[in-house]
């Protein structure tokens, strides 16, 4: 039996449930008002941003493996490639670019034109060093934290904050292998 | 712009195979995680059971670790099969029988001392097969060429093994979920089945806000969704 191909951002886009994309910038746009409010720090609330996104990565990427049906990539530019061109698309409806790889090829940026996330969003005086797109960097890592990759992800230039794009750095730290659990052999 | 998007209902792709044969004849199902945690494990048919639940997981999922090491090294198209002669010594048939499964491990840990042949003894009760197959599971992922820890996904991968009694399916995912599902020998190629199973799993598990992540799966709906679609396999 033949192996089924991986299917593309789009076609994966196309089929599966969506919720409206203004309704999912405006609740977006209420959990942070909400952080801010409760959180008062702009750094806590960076964190919990990054901390509910590692959350929600370390599910979403059994629903990515499953309606995608990538395999195993085969090495890290193949993981960035896909992240940006499927992930992306099949969740935020948008593609990324993947540019400045370093020279092992363990870190490289994904580039952002459009962001659903900050439609009608400005951020005011009192919110600077916030990163109000944080989540993002907490769900790239949790998903490739459960495949076995331990990164690093920081924003290197961000809309809100006067950049021209969304940059987002993933730095490859270690693979982390399987090892066989049981540690006693009863 | 983007515009309003509204969209149809969820599908879950891909849709369930046709079944090939009428009647239940899936016997019992295994899910692991990367960590070994069994997430579940369903019984349909299962008359005889010599080992506690415990034991019974950890056995599977050392031997699904094992077998997978196994095959990889085994892999004729990959540039390291030092092991395939031993196999031929041994013969297939059988192989999967526990004792057999424990000689070509000991014969396997010899040859690659440079020694000589070890004495194997399985004792013919449960406790005995599975404290010595334990061992040699641990052996093997800690001292044996054997056991190189592998990327989930990652190179050569087994996908079922029959008996005469039974079928094993198995999947694994880059994620290191394991879905095990054991049938009739006649039970044909059930790798999309299984995918399928997997998708149950992300809509009605990893979705549910109420489900953590790496603990065992207690989600009735889920169940009894499986019960069903399970039921209607060949």
């Amino acid at each position: 039996m033949a192996p089924v191909a991986p299917r593309s951002g789009d076609v994966i886009f196309a089929s599966v449930e969506r919720v409206n994309a203004e309704l999912f910038t405006l609740t977006y746009g209420a959990i942070v008002r909400q952080l801010i409010t409760d959180l008062e720090e702009v750094e806590e609330v960076n964190k919990q941003l990054d901390q509910m996104g590692y959350n929600i990565g370390i599910r979403l990427i059994d629903e990515f493996l499953a309606k995608s049906n990538v395999s195993r990539c085969v090495d890290f530019k193949e993981t960035a490639e896909v992240i940006a061109k499927v992930g992306f698309k099949m969740f935020l409806g948008v593609t990324a670019s993947v540019t400045n790889w370093d020279a092992e090829g363990t870190c490289c940026s994904l580039i952002l034109e459009d962001n659903p996330l900050v439609d009608f969003v400005e951020l005011p005086d009192t919110c600077q060093g916030l990163y109000y797109c944080n989540i993002l960097s907490g769900v790239v890592r949790g998903a490739l934290e459960m495949v076995s990759m331990k990164t690093e992800v920081t924003w290197l230039r961000d809309m809100l904050r006067g950049d021209d794009a969304f940059e987002l750095q993933v730095k490859l730290l270690k693979q982390v292998p399987e090892e066989y659990p049981y540690k006693d052999d009863e | 712009s983007k515009g309003m998007q509204f969209f149809g209902g969820s599908e879950i792709s891909p849709s369930p195979p046709a079944p090939t044969a009428s009647g239940n004849n899936a016997h019992m199902m295994y899910v692991f995680n990367r960590n070994g945690i069994c997430l579940l494990y369903r019984e349909w048919n299962r008359p005889h059971r010599t080992l506690s639940a415990q034991q019974d997981h950890k056995l599977m999922f050392g031997l699904l670790f094992s077998l997978k090491s196994l095959t990889a090294k085994m892999d004729p198209t990959s540039s390291d099969c030092k092991f395939s002669l031993i196999i031929v010594r041994l013969g297939l048939v059988g192989i999967w029988e526990l004792e057999s499964i424990a000689r070509l491990f000991e014969l396997l840990y010899a040859s690659r001392n440079g020694g000589g042949d070890g004495e194997v003894n399985c004792k013919g009760d449960s406790q005995g097969n599975v404290r010595h197959f334990a061992f040699l599971t641990w052996f093997l992922a800690e001292k044996g060429n054997l056991g190189v820890p592998q990327l989930p996904g990652q190179g050569c991968s087994f996908h079922s093994f029959r008996t005469n009694t039974y079928k094993l399916s198995f999947m694994e995912t880059p994620s290191g979920i394991k879905i095990i599902l054991v049938t009739h020998p006649r039970a044909g190629d059930l790798r999309e089945p299984l995918k399928y199973i997997y998708n149950l799993y992300v809509e009605y598990v990893v979705k549910n806000p109420l489900y953590t992540p790496g603990t065992p799966i207690k989600c009735e709906l889920f169940n009894t969704t499986l019960d069903q679609y399970v039921r209607g396999l060949g």
